[in-house]
């Protein structure tokens, strides 16, 4: 039932490999690489896959795209067999980086407490490219992510600003978008009651159009950074991210996006689908997760599998945004984009949900989320459907640096099944 | 423990299926004394020739229905073996028979199973259901009594709400049984509780009949956080283990006493004074005696052995490690012992004592000579797919060069919690005389894409796709505006 192709000079390669990847990887030189024979999903909209494709990966970046490629000399050359090649994965809206171990306050850095609205605390501050999660996501094929603040008790429904990263980066890009948080489980932070939630934000954005609007001090919701922050955001410079679920408050938020006139997306939306008309008029996306179908909450009530199938039949944009902002996640957003397929969602729609999607809308789409010629090279080669639980990333290529696929993961593996096989674990 | 000597190889199947079926049953090592022959726990005090009937009797009856063959689908049979275009014929709430060609009586409702994949029903050993439900309003907070480290007198069943809308999502993802458990905050949690995944108005209309409950204990993290926080013992690793052997000193003398008491009544002694029932050492008594089994939430590798020591210093046993982050580092530790790890594929670094968790920690536990692998869900949306858990973890074994078939991996959801649970003899593989609990899938369900198809408990179709129901089973989702109807 067992088959091992294990032996010793993998596991010695694996280690070689592996101090290559902890030590190297940020200076690496960028190794050319020939994918050839490949099924190339580019992502890009529209555009149908390509099968046997070859990519030419050189210093770094996409050269070509086509079939018959020719490999340069000291290229590596990679036979795929007809197997997929996709952009990387896009992490979801979460902590990757922001946090070593969840139920740890020292080493979790995702939420303010200060007690006040600071539009301006930019969560990018704090990530940590070393976090362990990068590299295990890396390996599960997630390349780039969206870094997102949270509303934690003692904070504010204004999260702060988030911006999107490369897993293979040394630093986070620029902060891109504004989160709030919306609807009953924000209450605590409003003074108890939802009805305070747009109170709040409208005070806020009189402050920050109105600068010089005489109040005294007390009154005052934003520091002077804040108001300037929370003005470049209003003026476009950047996306605002509602966390709301009930109906009835996402069309509320429409209201609101629509009144203020801001770039916005809906984040949770368990309820996106009861008002997907609106939705698609106003050209809101909606970051759902796909797998929560349960009432867990009197704002969820309406859950359902079927979320992401009806919003994008209704002309929605969809993205795919688990609702736990976990680090261990790592192949689960892939599984619940074939979660939504089953349920209804187009595969391409499903695809695009964790790659073209977010890079679109948190402004990286130059770097992520598409295949193209000139393109620093972002990619993966799966073992099989990329939607599926079974498939494997077999190559991954992020921020140009061929992916070792070792983390402490694989070295953990390697050292206690060697251990069992012998018969001499503990 | 006794593996069917053939599993993997289809060609012993029938011989297994129709002449030697005890010896085909999975048998349980010592560390498993409630099984086949599992008495009811009676929640006596001593247990010994005190004849009370038990307390909160299962009143679940097996419904009538009719005979069901399904025809011409792949049948995992949990026992190892894959059988390729086979019918099941389902019978009075039992399997009747499994093989080719099987004949059809008049009368008999016949399913199609061509493309499709049957399974034994699925088990999920680690849920709190009922306990925790949907909605999660501060009233449903129902699952951790913590207001003490050692809270062995409560029973989860208690607590259990049956109109929690997540049992029939559960249902809708091949889950006919279960077991619900307190939470993790303290030492002993309390008594857990097997249920069938079927719609009741009280939780005695869902309890198995006859199953062993078990005993929630924790490990680790959780207790030394809960308790340290009111700086009261435990606040350290080493408080949790000297409160847990402070109360099973305790177990073993109540067990003397009672033992003694029991003795001297039945020799005719007279003005005897029964000691004084404690219902939390009337639990803990019952796990020395072997009838209530021990559910052991744990997951450092180092804290699992300090607890099987433990559990040898005072004569019971663990029959299940759950969550077992680390069971990979002790993979032939816990095979050795006869005790099962129930996992996650990919849950890892939330907690300190995660952080070492690798997706192939079932395949590692599966690897060892006897070892036991499980996947639990300990969620209300991993429940719901548990057959994808089990692919991550296959995929995960993949790129270690380890190639898991289904009719392996399916083993870890039905026959290994089964009898982990001490319900192997009723449930958990597709073997002829066993309860008719099993799946029909649209394709192999180890896939993302699987649906199930219909689900069977006692051979009564629970849940059907091809024909929704116009209600759903839960009396919360009545009637609610926002409900996205039926299985939807």
């Amino acid at each position: 039932m067992i088959r091992s192709h294990h032996n010793a000079a993998s596991v010695a390669a694996l280690a070689a490999l592996a101090s290559l990847a902890t030590f190297a990887a940020p200076t690496a030189q960028a190794e050319d690489l020939l994918i050839r024979n490949a099924t190339v999903h580019t992502g890009v909209a529209g555009a149908a896959p390509q099968t046997g494709t070859d990519v030419l990966v050189k210093d770094g970046r996409i050269a070509a795209i086509g079939k018959g490629l020719a490999a340069p000399a000291d290229a590596r050359v990679v036979e795929a067999k007809g197997r997929p090649v996709t952009p990387g994965i896009f992490g979801g809206l979460n902590r990757i980086g922001l946090e070593e171990i969840g139920l740890d306050s020292a080493n979790g850095d995702h939420s303010q407490r200060l007690g006040q609205m600071r539009p301006e605390f930019d969560v990018t501050q704090a990530w940590n490219p070393d976090a362990q999660s990068l590299v295990v996501h890396r390996n599960n094929g997630v390349t780039f992510t969206m870094l997102t603040p949270g509303s934690a008790s003692g904070g504010s429904i204004v999260a702060g600003q988030g911006g999107p990263a490369s897993l293979a980066g040394r630093e986070a890009l620029p902060p891109r978008a504004m989160f709030v948080d919306l609807g009953g489980d924000a209450n605590d932070l409003s003074g108890g009651s939802r009805a305070a939630q747009f109170m709040l934000l409208r005070q806020a954005v009189v402050e920050a159009r109105a600068p010089n609007l005489v109040m005294v001090h007390d009154e005052r919701l934003l520091s002077p950074s804040g108001r300037q922050v929370l003005l470049d955001f209003l003026k476009g410079g950047g996306v605002f991210v509602f966390d709301v679920d009930r109906a009835v408050d996402i069309r509320r938020t429409i209201d609101f996006v629509q009144a203020e006139k801001l770039r916005a997306v809906i984040r949770g939306g368990a309820e996106a689908w009861r008002v997907a008309p609106e939705l698609a008029a106003a050209r809101i996306p909606v970051f759902l997760d796909p797998l929560e179908n349960l009432p867990s909450s009197f704002d969820a009530v309406g859950a359902t599998m079927y979320n992401a199938a009806r919003l994008n039949a209704a002309g929605v944009t969809v993205g795919i945004a688990l609702r736990s902002a976990g680090v261990y996640e790592a192949g689960k957003m892939r599984q619940s984009a074939g979660n939504a397929v089953a349920h209804g969602l187009p595969w391409t729609a499903a695809l695009a949900a964790i790659t073209r999607v977010p890079a679109e809308i948190f402004g990286v789409a130059d770097r992520f989320g598409t295949l193209a010629p000139g393109r620093v090279a972002d990619l993966v080669m799966w073992s099989g459907d990329p939607l599926e639980v079974s498939t494997v990333a077999e190559l991954v290529v992020a921020d140009g640096q061929v992916q070792s696929g070792v983390s402490r993961h694989t070295l953990l593996r390697d050292r206690y099944l060697e251990r069992v096989r012998r018969g001499d674990a503990r | 423990m006794n593996r069917p000597a053939s599993h993997g190889a289809t060609a012993a199947l029938g011989v297994c299926l129709t002449l030697l079926l005890a010896a085909c049953t999975p048998t349980t090592t010592t560390q498993h004394p409630a099984k086949s022959d599992a008495k009811p726990v009676t929640g006596d005090a001593g247990g010994t020739g005190v004849a009370k009937s038990a307390p909160f009797p299962s009143t679940y009856r097996m419904p009538t229905s009719g005979p069901v063959l399904i025809s011409g689908a792949t049948v995992l049979t949990g026992t190892g073996e894959r059988l390729d275009g086979a019918d099941v014929l389902l019978r009075d709430g039992k399997v009747a028979a499994i093989g080719k060609g099987l004949a059809a009586a008049p009368g008999t409702q016949v399913i199609d199973g061509s493309g499709k994949w049957v399974t034994p029903g699925i088990i999920d050993i680690h849920s709190h259901l009922g306990v925790y439900p949907s909605p999660s309003v501060d009233a449903h907070d129902d699952g951790n009594e913590a207001t003490a480290p050692n809270t062995a007198n409560v029973w989860a069943e208690h607590s259990i709400w049956p109109e929690d809308p997540g049992f029939e999502a559960a249902l809708e993802g091949g889950v006919t049984t279960l077991h619900v458990l307190p939470g993790s905050a303290n030492l002993f949690g309390g008594r857990s509780v097997t249920l069938k995944n079927v719609h009741a108005v009280t939780y005695q209309g869902m309890k198995f009949p006859d199953a062993p409950q078990g005993l929630k204990m924790a490990c680790g993290e959780n207790p030394k956080r809960v308790y340290g926080n009111r700086r009261t013992l435990p606040s350290t690793r080493m408080g949790n283990v000297a409160s847990w052997r402070q109360s099973w000193s305790e177990a073993v003398e109540y067990q003397r006493d009672w033992a003694q008491y029991e003795a001297r009544r039945a020799s005719g002694a007279k003005d005897l004074r029964a000691p004084k029932r404690d219902l939390r050492m009337e639990t803990l008594a019952a796990v020395l005696r072997g009838e209530i089994l021990v559910q052991n939430h744990c997951y450092r590798a180092d804290e699992m052995a300090i607890v099987l020591d433990m559990a040898k210093e005072f004569g019971y046993k663990v029959s299940t490690f759950h969550h077992a982050t680390e069971a990979y580092k002790i993979a032939d530790l816990l095979a050795e012992d006869g005790v099962c790890a129930a996992v996650w594929a990919d849950w890892w670094g939330f907690k300190m004592e995660s952080y070492d968790a690798i997706p192939d920690n079932m395949v590692i536990v599966d690897a060892a000579k006897g070892g036991c692998a499980i996947v639990h869900s300990d969620s209300d949306e991993g429940i719901q797919r548990l057959n994808q858990e089990a692919g991550k973890g296959i995929a995960s074994a993949a790129r270690a060069g380890i190639t898991i078939a289904p009719e392996h991996a399916i083993r870890w959801l039905t026959q290994n919690p089964a009898r982990a649970l001490g319900i192997a003899d009723r449930t958990g593989t597709l073997e002829v005389g066993k309860g008719a609990d099993l799946v029909v899938w649209n394709g192999n369900p180890f896939s993302v894409y699987a649906l199930t198809q219909q689900v069977f408990i006692d051979g009564a179709l629970r849940f059907d796709r091809t024909a929704r129901r116009a209600l759903p089973e839960s009396d919360f989702m009545l009637g609610q505006p926002a409900a996205p109807g039926v299985s939807q």
